[in-house]
Formats: C-alpha cells, structure tokens, sequence
C-alpha cells in the first residue's frame, strides 16, 4: 500500500455502501487484500485483490449529550475529530497516527484504527480503542452482513464480537461501521519533565506518578539524545484549578528524582504529546521498528536486552517502541519476559516473511485458527496477515 | 420457562460420574446427595430452580481442568457458578448437569502496586478484592450492587458493572488477564500484567460470556488508587424529561461524574417510607457524585449545580459532610430492598440510549397501567442503564407470568429505542429469548460459531445466552 498509484486505485474494489460491500466479499473469486486509508500497512504482505473501505464514509449519528458516535468505517479521523472537537469532546485513547513513522501519505480512516485496535498515550488513563468501541457492523467471509454490541454504553446482550473485531486487522471481518463512547475534551493540559534519568529511575518516577490519586493520562520517556538529557513526561488534563493543584501535588510525589519542569502552554502540550503518540523520534533512520508490550517494571531489563537501540517508553513503561537492525533476533533476546512485540516497521521483503506478531501459545493458535474458519470459512479475508 | 430435557443417559451413569469425581477431588469437595445439592438449584432469580446432578468445589485450576475433563469425556453439561447473585439465572443448572463452583477458590496470588494490578483466584468477592489492596489506598473499580457477595468469577461471566462505570468502565474495562480452562480440560492463559492483546482480544471476547467459553480460575485485575474524596449532590425535578435534559447538559459541559443515578416517583415514594432518607416528593430524583480534591470537588459541583438552577430543580441538596453523602446515598442504596418490602419484584436491566428516557419512561407509565402492575425505575442515567422493578405477588396464580410479559414489552421498548436487553445483568436464562428482538439469525449465529470453536459439544453452562429454538440444532449433538 502505502502511495496509492493511479493503476492500483483503479483496479481496487472501493464499495460505497455495506450492500456493495456484501456483494463485492461474496463475489470474490480469491483472496481480498482489505484495508481503510491505507496509512499503516501492518503485518505479514497479502497477495490479492484490494479493497478498501475508503468509498463508505461518513458520520450516521452523533449524541453529544449521549457522548455517542456513529460513522461509518472509511470515516477520515480527521472528519471525526473535527466533529468532535466542534462540541468540546474527543476519541479518549487518542489514537496514533502511523504516517510518521511508516513513511506513508493518504488519510486514516475510523475502521483501520479500529482493524488495527490503535490507541495512544491516553490509553493507561481511558483505556485502549477496543474500550470505547460500542458496537461494529461488518461483513464476514461469506459475504453477510453482522452487527454486533451497539451505541449504548452498557451491553452484555450476547457475546461481545465488538472486542474481537478490534485488532483483527481485517481477516474475521471487514467493518462497515462503528461507534464509540466518546468523552469531553479537557479545559486545559500541562506537562510535568524530569531530566536526566536512568530508564529504571524513569519507570520508578511513572509509576509513582500513575499510582498517585491525581489522575495522569500520559507518562512516558524519552532517552538522551546528540546532547539533549533524557526526558521523563508526565501529562495532567481537566479544568484550569485542578490541572494547577494537581501539578503542585505531583512535583511534592516527584521530590527525589530532581529538578522538574511544567509546560503550562496547552498548545505546546499538544506537540509533545503528538510526537509521543506518533513515535516521531524513531521515524528517520534505518532499521525495523518494534512495538513491545510488557509491565512497566520489565522495561529496563527489555531496554537492556536490545544492543544499540533508540527508543522511546509510553504508558509509564509498559510500551515500548525500539528501533532495532533488520537481522536483530528482538524473540530470542526478550525469551522470559511476559508480554508480546510486534514488528510494526519493516522492509517489504522482511514483512513477507511473516512472524510480524508474537507467536502464540498452541491452545490459543487453535482458538484462533478455529474462529478465523468460522468467520472467514473461504479464507480470503487479509489471509495470513496475522501469522 | 423450557429448559431443555435432561440426558437420560447422564442421569442413569449419576453413579460412575459422581465417584470419577470423587477419584480426583479431596474430601467434601463432591456434593451428590439430593438434600445437598438443593442449595445449588438456583441462583438469585429464584422464580426457576431445578437440583443439578452434582455440585463440586475444586480448590484449584487443576482441579477444575480435572472435572472439566471428565465431564467431557462422560457428556455431562457443566454449569460454572460463582457466588451464585446472577438475577438472570446464569448459574441455574439442569437436572443432567454438574455444578462447578470456585467458591474454596479465593486467593490474592500477587499484588503489584508498582505495576497496578492484582492477581486473584475467581472464587474470591468484589469487595474483597479490594480489600485487599485498600491498605496502600488503591481499589478495584467496578462495583456491582452485589459486591459485597459475589465473585471475580461470575463478574467476569457476565461483565458485570456497577454505579460507577461511567468514569472507570465495566469488568472488561478493568480485566487484564486470565486462567481459563477449557471444556476438554486444557488449561489456557490469555493476556497477563501487560495491556492489550498479541492475537485475537480473546480477553474481551471471554469476558462476558456467561461462563460458556471456559471456567476462568484466575484474573489479573488493573487496580487504581483511590480519589482524595468523592461527594454527591442530590436535585429534584418535577418532570422526567427536564431530569433527563439535565442530564445531558452535565455531560456536555465536560464535567465527568463518576455516577449520574436516577430515581422515579413510585421508587422515591417506596424508599422514603422505607428507609427515611428525606427525599423530596417529586417526579425525578438525581444524584451525582463527583472525585477529586475538596477544591476540585467544589468546581465541578459548582458547574453541576449552576446547570441544574437552569433547570428550576424543586430541590438542590449539596453534602457538606460525610454524614451527609451517606445520608442522600441511604435511600438509593436501599431501593431495591424498598421495593422488596412492598412486593415481589422483578428487576430489569435494559440499557437506552440517554436521549430516549423521557420516552421510554413514559412508555413504561402506559404499560403499567395497561398490565395492572406497578413499575419504580432506578437508573444509571449517565450510561442509560435503566433498572425498571416491576412489582407483582409471586403468591398470586399468573403474577408472575403477567410480570415477565410486561417485562419482555419493556425490553423491546429498549431495544426499539436503540438500547439493548441487558447492560449489566446478562442475559443467562431470562432474555434468553428476546435476544431474536435484537439480533438477526445470523448475528446470533455467528455468535453461536463462537461457541463452538471453544466447547464444540455445547456442554458448558447449557441453555443460556441463545433461544433454546436456535440452539437446539446444535445442543442435539452432545445428546
């Protein structure tokens, strides 16, 4: 994917409604490359026919008094957020966009945040996509239209496919439209720096931060770099008084771990947080880039076990992007820590090689394997993406 | 209600089954004589009940995988319980199944403030989770109204929520991991101290499905520390609809509430004269609670209750107090027992969205009187959770029929309104047969797919969740 050219475009399947979407899944003779914008080409390479849910756009209902969203799958974020920011609200887990870091152009749509179950910085605080995801409608491998969970907040009606779809990446379903619980959007932010930690003195200080009563909604940590010291950031947000008094509360929790600095300036708030989300930092330069999910506390021995690395921490530890040589087995380094990577930048050659995801235990790949026939019985949705 | 016919073949082999179990179970952990296993013929919907086969209480998950692996083996449906508070009947067994409790199953195997999360047997209560970690000042945050009794286990089943969701989320909000044993006896681990999933999110696919995937025998849970304070206003309203407005227009100006409750006429009326809280008399009754410190509280509720002065409130009650909070929480915390002391009740537990309350209520009105029974609705207004107690005498002939009729028009009203069955409760027996309402046979299908990717021969928790029609195709093959 990524730079859709004028031949690729044309020959793509670009449904513009869920009926046409139904008949273009039935209809297919082979394997069905799915994809939203096309702005994060993530997993293993799938051979065959494009479609995307691009053509199928727009915002079906919106209830600010209801904090509910509903749009349809090839719904631009952009158009979403902007929306949303009209009313004074937003989509919590402040979902990442990939196109810094994957070098890609085009437009994230609401369907691959959900396909790929994105989420950002926020998500230690409102939790990731898959929690403020209501309901999904989609279309499964034989062509049927499905609904599941719906736009109310509270709903254990049957099971929940709601949390399945998110993160399947295209291969149970493909989505058609989605809703959201979304939250009102903070009066004002500030930013809380240390500089010059250790990792491990950094993943002490977030933590200290997170498991203090005062509400953080970002904690993460940049090493030093050409000269600049490396940065520990804690992110507050709500109404003026209370950003202010938490701000003074927090700086009395951090006392030991030395000087600290507040950016007060939301728009410069904004920025730092957007590169976090973002992993601006690892964008140039060669190598293949890792997401690496673990508890926080594991992130020094994680940090240790990765030779010459540049990265950065998010959720106060607990991920961790690293930017690794092509050939670097990240597997075999990381054997004993629980928790899973994946490989979220990488060559194409590398990516058709698979092992994008972390390899799961046999009774999980069967459960699996065993849901992926039942959705998907012909198997050409996004086939292989996920092994 | 139908339950499906008990396996003859099951029952006739009682005896081989029940000493199988024994051979792999300590003492008194097998409960087979019939004057025992009554205490297992139901659980909090008390309206069904039918003595299992057997009930056994493993002490641990190989113990479970152990019963769990004969039972396959032998064809027995197994009925997973935890403390057995499901007001859906979750837990109800069938004449031919074994009761699997966790209840010897409770307890803390880790607790790491630093990473915030406690790991726990599933046996152990709600509120003894966090219990357990109230000495550092952190909490586990979804609250059921049954906390104080029921179990991990059965809040994992059924996804239960609380008063409280609206700022911190339901039990799949807050769940990180779990044990889980298969029907066939395999044990699986999925998801752990670190977020998010590396496959599948089988975590959120588990949670919620009413013990009909696997057992899950441990849980690792997120814990937050507790706010510096929490204080609740209580505003009365002479009308459902400029209540309900109110509502939305707290929710649009950014404040956050961590509980937005809601009480009706019939419901404030039954309270008052049970538990003297000094509610007004008035048509609609909120009360919301909000976090922080005393100064952050004072903002927020300085907002809250400058937007409900717009609202001509006939009463505005601030706590000044602890004994005050208490006070203006009494007579909500005590409805359900109100209600109780009048009649036999039903309660329900559809989910709307917030914008259609005036509607719905007034709907509920008209059915009330087109039934003859009496309705008081309490109601998590933030999340549209609706919790309509319809009152009936359980003693009257046709009572109770009438009442689950109504009960069956009001979730359609519900679902017609754009809400759901059920937002907390589950769906276990009760609705089992209005999710056709809801979903279409394909999206009930798909949902049955499910099930038969985790228990193939549709052994674990029978008869709950789908229509008995629309699974019986399915239930034929472990005959």
């Amino acid at each position: 994917m990524g730079t859709v050219d004028d031949r690729v475009w044309r020959e793509m399947l670009r449904p513009e409604s869920e009926a046409e979407l139904a008949e273009a899944v039935r209809s297919a003779e082979g394997p069905l490359a799915v994809c939203g914008g096309g702005t994060r080409p993530m997993g293993r390479l799938v051979a065959g026919q494009a479609l995307t849910v691009w053509g199928m756009s727009g915002i079906t209902l919106y209830e600010p008094g209801a904090l509910t969203l509903v749009a349809k799958a090839g719904t631009p974020v952009e158009t979403v957020d902007e929306a949303l920011r009209a009313e004074g609200q937003r989509l919590a887990f402040e979902p990442m966009d990939h196109r810094v870091l994957l070098g890609t152009d085009g437009v994230p749509t609401l369907g691959g945040v959900v396909a790929a179950n994105v989420s950002g910085p926020r998500r230690i605080q409102a939790g990731a996509c898959r929690d403020s995801l209501l309901g999904v409608r989609f279309v499964d491998g034989n062509g049927t239209v499905l609904k599941n969970g719906g736009r109310v907040m509270k709903n254990v009606t049957g099971y929940d496919l709601v949390k399945l779809m998110a993160g399947s990446f295209g291969t149970l379903g493909v989505l058609s439209e989605v809703s959201f619980k979304v939250l009102p959007a903070p009066e004002t932010a500030a930013c809380l720096r240390l500089e010059g930690l250790e990792v491990a003195r950094a993943v002490d200080a977030m933590s200290l931060a997170l498991g203090s009563p005062f509400e953080v909604t970002g904690a993460a940590y940049l090493p030093a770099e050409g000269g600049k010291e490396a940065t520990t950031l804690i992110r507050i947000e709500g109404f003026d008084a209370s950003v202010a008094y938490r701000t003074d509360r927090l700086r009395e929790v951090l006392e030991s771990f030395g000087e600290l600095s507040v950016v007060t300036d939301p728009e410069e708030v904004a920025l730092i947080w957007r590169d976090v989300r973002d992993v601006t930092r690892l964008s140039a330069g060669d190598g293949v880039v890792w997401r690496i999910s673990v508890k926080p506390t594991d992130a020094p021995a994680v940090i240790a076990a990765l030779p010459d690395a540049d990265f950065q921490l998010d959720w106060g530890g607990g991920l961790i992007w690293a930017r690794l040589d092509t050939q670097f087995d990240l597997r075999a380094a990381l054997r004993g820590i629980a928790g899973h990577a994946t490989l979220v930048r990488a060559p194409l050659e590398r990516r058709a090689c698979g092992g994008i995801f972390a390899p799961q235990s046999a009774p999980l790949a069967a459960l699996a394997e065993g849901l992926r026939a039942r959705f998907d019985p012909r198997g050409i949705l996004n086939p292989g993406l996920m092994l | 209600m139908d339950m499906p016919v008990p396996n003859q073949r099951v029952l006739a082999r009682k005896d081989h089954i029940v000493n199988r179990l024994w051979a792999v179970l300590s003492d008194g952990a097998v409960i087979s004589e019939i004057a025992e296993t009554r205490a297992y013929e139901c659980d909090a919907l008390t309206a069904y009940k039918c003595p299992p086969l057997a009930a056994v209480l493993p002490a641990s998950t190989a113990e479970v995988s152990a019963v769990l692996k004969i039972c396959h083996e032998e064809g027995v449906p197994v009925v997973p319980r935890g403390a057995g508070t499901s007001l859906a009947g979750g837990a109800l067994p069938t004449a031919d199944s074994v009761i699997l409790g966790v209840a010897r199953m409770t307890e803390v195997l880790e607790v790491d403030y630093a990473n915030r999360f406690i790991r726990v047997q599933t046996g152990r209560t709600n509120l003894s989770v966090s219990a357990a970690v109230e000495e550092e000042d952190f909490f586990y945050a979804p609250d059921p109204s049954s906390q104080l009794a029921c179990a991990i286990a059965g809040n994992v089943a059924m996804n239960s929520g609380g008063a409280h969701c609206l700022k911190y989320g339901v039990t799949t909000n807050n769940l990180l991991g779990v044990t889980m044993v298969l029907m066939d006896g395999s044990v699986v681990e999925i998801g752990g101290a670190h977020l998010d999933a590396d496959g599948y999110d089988l975590l959120g696919l588990v949670c919620g499905s009413e013990g009909q995937l696997g057992v899950v025998t441990e849980a690792t849970l997120r814990i937050l520390r507790k706010p510096e304070g929490a204080r609740p206003v209580l505003m009365g309203f002479d009308n459902n609809e400029v209540a309900g407005q109110c509502v939305s227009d707290i929710i649009r100006a950014g404040v956050l509430p961590v509980a937005i409750e809601f009480m009706d006429r019939p419901c404030i009326r039954a309270t008052e004269a049970f538990a003297k809280a000094g509610y007004p008399d008035c048509e609609a009754l909120l009360i919301v609670e909000v976090e922080g410190s005393a100064a952050e509280i004072d903002e927020q509720l300085g907002k809250i209750l400058e937007i409900a002065r717009q609202h001509n409130p006939v009463e505005l009650r601030e706590s000044g107090s602890d004994e005050e909070s208490a006070r203006i929480w009494l007579g909500r915390k005590s409805a359900f027992g109100a209600m109780g002391q009048i009649n036999d009740y039903m309660c329900l537990d559809g989910t709307i969205p917030v914008s259609s309350l005036p509607m719905v209520l007034r709907r509920i009105g008209e059915l009330s009187r087109e039934f003859g029974l009496d309705v008081g609705n309490v109601f998590h207004a933030g999340d549209g959770n609706m919790h309509p107690l319809i009152l009936f005498d359980a003693n009257k002939p046709g009572d109770l029929e009438l009442c689950e009729a109504m009960g069956a028009e009001i979730l359609k009203l519900c679902v017609e309104a754009g809400g759901c069955l059920t937002g907390e409760h589950g769906v276990g027996v009760e609705k089992r047969d209005l999710m056709v309402h809801q979903f279409a046979p394909e999206d009930l299908e798909i949902q049955m797919a499910v099930k038969d990717v985790f228990d193939p021969k549709w052994l674990l928790n029978p008869a709950k969740v789908f229509p008995l029609a629309a699974s019986e195709p399915r239930r034929g093959d472990a005959a």
